[in-house]
């Protein structure tokens, strides 16, 4: 029962932590300095950058945890995930219904004509099944499929990376911090799963005692 | 040198097409309504799309000073209005040299003593696609070079900024090879529109805008527009600018305003004029083709971008 409302209260934080950036961004326009003097790129830029770091957080949920053997973490995964998902939508939004103000055939054509509106584009679309499959009824459905799937998240977060290095146009460090972060998380990874490679029955021992945490990948 | 008189008032936005103030907040107005429409424009977008707007107005001061792509400051907007403090404009010294009959280290005042003085308002059109309207004060650049008397041999003029890292904080790190260059061929520094600013709605150009003393060319994308100049070089070769040895795929010698010609990662058809909700269409040489396009004929614009 005390674990049950640990988590309970862990993840009452992380609703909040969540929901942060859109307060502060509403407290910015409608109290603050308005968003500046260009709020419609500064609007955009936030909400790209707020979901590349939740996604990237995303990322991060599974080493963390099995580094520092806080399993807890793994029951915040999915919540963590979803607040990427839906700041990624609203940068989506904010491009066709603000930025370009519905001008279907402009949004059209840099879809298909802008090297790194196409690359963030295909980061959103790769997410939405990602997102979709993420309760609990999909993941029995698609058993281990499902952790195939979710993989998405790893392209998404790069292209999404590449989108912002590819928008930038002198100064990248910001981009270089966020390809460092998903480069040491992608190591992680591979190093585990050349590690459970070299070791199958070991490997075979933990993923039983995991059996319980789907798509810990 | 055969040169053109300047008609009074030539190159400046014609009064006609400023807003009058209280059509200026009749249009916030349609602004803020055509804000709470959005839903409906995804329906019928062709209804509001009719209505576009595109007078020019004035941007505010406070915009013009707090919106700024002055990278020895720092690279956000807003970094060179916050970084520009330890910034001294003054005293301040011009070096004109390289091929020309009238070479020399001169003090600001005296390089600027005698030009007349013009205020004429532009259009500025950023290459990330957004714009301004800046009423800008200071002198044409044609009557600094009359003075520095161009060689036959001189065919372009390059633009340096200062290098002072102690005071640009930008300028410690290797973000663009330091100090910034600029460049112009002749005929575009003699142009009537070409101007070396010191200010701003009729105010001493503050640290962040380039003070003390800055290039202003209308028909080109902003970059071009050199600030805190200290050398004015003349030379046969057509100089290599910042940006262009930054990205010479992306950013060319002439950056003329051409929605014709994309940025290889964004379109330059259309921009966002600050202070407006809705994008409205780029015009050819940002609209002063008039004065400019001639001298530009027979060139390949989609390659001397």
């Amino acid at each position: 029962m005390v674990l049950k409302r640990r988590i309970r209260l862990f993840k009452a934080g992380l609703w909040i932590l969540g929901f942060t950036p859109l307060a502060w961004v509403f407290h910015r326009f409608f109290i603050g300095d308005g968003l500046g003097v260009n709020p419609v790129a500064e609007a955009q830029l936030w909400g790209g950058l707020t979901s590349l770091t939740f996604l990237l957080a995303a990322l991060s949920i599974t080493p963390l945890r099995r580094l520092t053997g806080w399993n807890d973490l793994q029951k915040v995964r999915r919540l963590v995930g979803l607040f990427a998902f839906f700041y990624v939508t609203l940068h989506f939004t904010i491009w066709i219904g603000v930025d370009q103000f519905f001008a279907w055939s402009y949004i059209l054509e840099d879809i298909a004509e802008r090297p790194y509106i196409m690359v963030g584009f295909a980061a959103f679309v790769l997410l939405i099944p990602v997102a979709m499959t993420s309760t609990k009824g999909w993941i029995r459905r698609l058993g281990k499929r499902w952790v195939t799937l979710h993989r998405l998240v790893y392209v998404s977060s790069l292209l999404g990376i590449i989108h912002f290095f590819w928008i930038t146009k002198a100064d990248d460090r910001w981009p270089i911090v966020a390809l460092m972060v998903w480069v040491v998380l992608m190591s992680v990874r591979s190093a585990w799963w050349l590690k459970s490679r070299s070791q199958p029955a070991r490997a075979q021992g933990m993923k039983k005692g995991l059996s319980g945490t789907p798509g810990r990948a | 040198m055969l040169i053109r008189k300047r008609r009074p008032g030539e190159g400046d936005i014609p009064s006609s097409e400023i807003t009058p103030y209280e059509l200026y907040l009749d249009r916030r107005r349609f602004l803020a309504q055509s804000a709470t429409l959005a839903g409906v424009a995804v329906l019928a977008p062709s209804v509001l799309g009719a209505t576009e707007a595109q007078e020019d107005e004035r941007t505010p001061y406070e915009d013009i000073t707090h919106y700024n792509n002055y990278y020895e400051f720092g690279t956000g907007k807003e970094d060179p209005a916050k970084y520009s403090g330890d910034f001294v404009p003054r005293p301040w010294a011009v070096t004109v040299e390289g091929e020309c009959s009238n070479p020399g280290t001169f003090a600001l005042d005296d390089f600027l003593k005698g030009h007349e003085i013009v205020e004429p308002v532009y259009r500025m059109r950023c290459v990330e696609a957004w714009s301004m309207v800046i009423p800008w004060r200071g002198v044409r650049l044609r009557d600094v070079i009359m003075r520095a008397q161009p060689t036959g041999k001189a065919e372009f003029v390059e633009m340096t900024t200062v290098l002072r890292p102690a005071q640009m904080p930008g300028q410690r790190r290797r973000i663009l090879p330091w100090p910034y260059v600029e460049g112009l061929r002749l005929d575009e520094a003699m142009n009537e529109l070409t101007v070396l600013a010191t200010g701003i709605y009729g105010k001493d150009l503050l640290n962040q805008n380039g003070a003390p003393l800055r290039l202003v060319t209308p028909w080109k994308y902003g970059f071009k527009g050199v600030k805190s100049i200290v050398k004015m070089r003349f030379t046969s070769d057509m100089p290599e600018n910042t940006w262009q040895m930054m990205a010479s795929n992306e950013y060319g010698f002439y950056a003329n305003v051409n929605p014709e010609v994309d940025h290889p990662r964004w379109s330059q058809a259309r921009e966002r004029r600050i202070g407006e909700f809705r994008r409205r269409p780029t015009m050819m040489f940002n609209g002063y083709g008039e004065q400019v396009a001639h001298m530009y004929r027979g060139m390949d614009l989609t390659k001397w971008y």
